[in-house]
């Protein structure tokens, strides 16, 4: 394939609110290949939004324009809603941030997984049960006969985390959206299950967008890093050169976090300017 | 600030508390000192028993077993009377959900002041909403006016407004962005430094237990596994494996 996997020129999201219409994001615009790319910001930002959007998954009241939205050639602006099922767990996955809202309270574990699987292929029942027991020995989930039985809650935070994975890497996607996957986890667990996705990204090629506020972390799993503030990008640069990031809101965000070794009293605090909203 | 000779000047003392939740121990006899003055930090994943602790040292939960002295006075596993409120206040995680979504916060900074007597009201609840940094106009909102990093300052104005001397902080930034975390952290640390306020902190990021503290101690399964000066952790001089774990997690990611 040549060209990028997702192109996004433009994009804006704006809600209509009683007092007038809000813009979440305002003209964002970058390239994707079968790197992983880092979407840095605030809450407020903008920055889920933008997931959502390419995912397809805005509220039905926010209105979308982009002057190009192009997943492989799909413009998905034009795309209709079958077309975006279609990508949508098969070609596109989205992890979302806490296990405990965005797995189904009332379905087994196993059943989910082959929802996903038997919405997209055409496979038979102990078929998709075995892909799917397959997919959980590849999270590193050490009993995958026994969780496959099990329904989310009976399972911890970082389990629930590596199940919803499983759950969008079963069907091969090209791209991946994480929105702040492991923000919900024990700082333990974190690293667990960002070496597995780490290592299931590389394996298999894909496209990754990562989404969080936390720059170090950020700049640590991905190859480039896109700080967003207001809706905007500020700054693009490559995770290796945030050392010398340009824009006083990306090294505010750098320096207002409290480090072992460090003896900064009081810490610096961002201040805003009105002219980064221009 | 260095810390105070522990048998003449502690505020805070625990001995072999025990706290279950049916069969489930979630202290198991956990002992801390903390001195008067003193900033000490408690890291710990979750379900290691850190806010239990804090808890059970607040009356929130009941304690089996254990003995808990706060300011020279013994308190019992359940019953806290006025006198322990007005000495310790708890600042919680989740200002979306300790503050009460009916109650302006004129209301609820009232409701401590009327409760413990106190006089000159009206400039009691100004100079708290100042000294957090918000002004004023902050007086007559209600908590779903305002952002998370107002809602937590709004929080710690109510436990200072009682002038507490000990205050318990259950992880009060792990909801909040990082560059809020840190105007929220300098408000404590000042907060501590004009009034000599004792601090309790419970954290799961080890950062910013050794920006505020002077001690630390690890928590895990319900026990203390050690507690060492925060230094320790620059200079990797503690012995737990697990104190370790932590600190590796608290570096971030790395591949291979």
């Amino acid at each position: 394939m040549s060209g990028p996997l997702l192109t996004v020129d433009d994009l804006r999201v704006t809600f209509p609110t009683r007092t007038g219409e809000v813009q979440a994001v305002r003209g964002v615009s970058f390239t994707l290949g079968r790197e992983r790319l880092g979407i840095v910001g605030e809450s407020g930002s903008g920055k889920s939004q933008t997931g959502r959007a390419i995912m397809g998954l805005t509220p039905g009241h926010a209105k979308i324009t982009a002057s190009k939205l192009g997943f492989d050639g799909i413009d998905l602006l034009k795309a209709t809603p079958k077309q975006r099922r279609d990508l949508r767990g098969k070609r596109i996955g989205m992890i979302l941030q806490d296990p405990k809202y965005s797995l189904n309270p009332v379905m087994t574990i196993g059943k989910q997984i082959i929802e996903t699987l038997l919405t997209h292929e055409k496979l038979s029942r102990s078929q998709a049960r075995t892909r799917a027991l397959e997919m959980l020995e590849a999270v590193q989930i050490r009993d995958p006969e026994r969780v496959f039985g099990l329904y989310p809650n009976e399972v911890s935070g970082g389990m629930g985390q590596r199940v919803m994975i499983a759950m969008m890497l079963i069907c091969g996607p090209e791209m991946l959206i994480a929105d702040e996957p492991t923000s919900a986890l024990d700082v333990t667990v974190q690293l667990d299950v960002l070496s597995i996705l780490d290592k299931l990204v590389a394996e298999r090629g894909m496209g990754l967008v990562f989404i969080s506020h936390d720059l170090r972390l950020v700049s640590s799993f991905c190859d480039r890093v896109i700080v967003m503030y207001a809706g905007r990008i500020v700054e693009e640069l490559p995770s290796a050169d945030l050392a010398q990031a340009k824009h006083p809101y990306t090294q505010g965000l750098l320096n207002c976090l409290p480090t072992i070794g460090t003896d900064r009293h009081p810490l610096p605090v961002l201040e805003r300017k009105a002219e980064w909203l221009a | 600030m260095k810390m105070g000779k522990m048998t003449d000047r502690t505020a805070l003392s625990v001995r072999d508390m025990v706290v279950t939740f049916d069969d489930y121990v979630a202290l198991d006899k956990v002992s801390v000192d903390v001195a008067t003055g003193e900033s000490f930090g408690i890291v710990g994943e979750s379900g290691s028993g850190k806010s239990t602790l804090l808890r059970a040292v607040a009356g929130l939960n009941r304690f089996e077993e254990g003995t808990l002295t706060v300011d020279g006075r013994k308190y019992d596993s359940r019953s806290r009377d006025k006198e322990f409120y007005r000495t310790v206040q708890m600042v919680f995680q989740d200002p979306y959900g300790s503050l009460h979504p009916r109650q302006t916060v004129d209301r609820l900074l009232l409701e401590p002041l009327v409760i413990h007597g106190f006089d000159n009201i009206d400039a009691r609840i100004a100079r708290a909403l100042d000294e957090v940094g918000l002004g004023a106009g902050f007086r007559f909102r209600y908590s779903h006016q305002l952002s998370g990093g107002q809602r937590q300052r709004i929080a710690i104005a109510r436990a200072l407004i009682l002038e507490p001397k000990i205050l318990l902080l259950d992880e009060p930034t792990s909801a909040l962005d990082a560059s809020i975390q840190a105007e929220i952290l300098n408000l404590l640390e000042q907060a501590r430094k004009d009034r000599n306020l004792t601090f309790v902190m419970v954290s799961h990021d080890l950062g910013v237990i050794s920006h505020m503290c002077e001690r630390v101690a690890v928590m895990k399964n319900g026990q203390i596994v050690e507690t060492v000066p925060v230094e320790a952790l620059e200079k990797r001089e503690f012995s737990a494996d697990y104190t370790r774990q932590l600190l590796v997690a608290s570096e971030g990611f790395r591949r291979g």
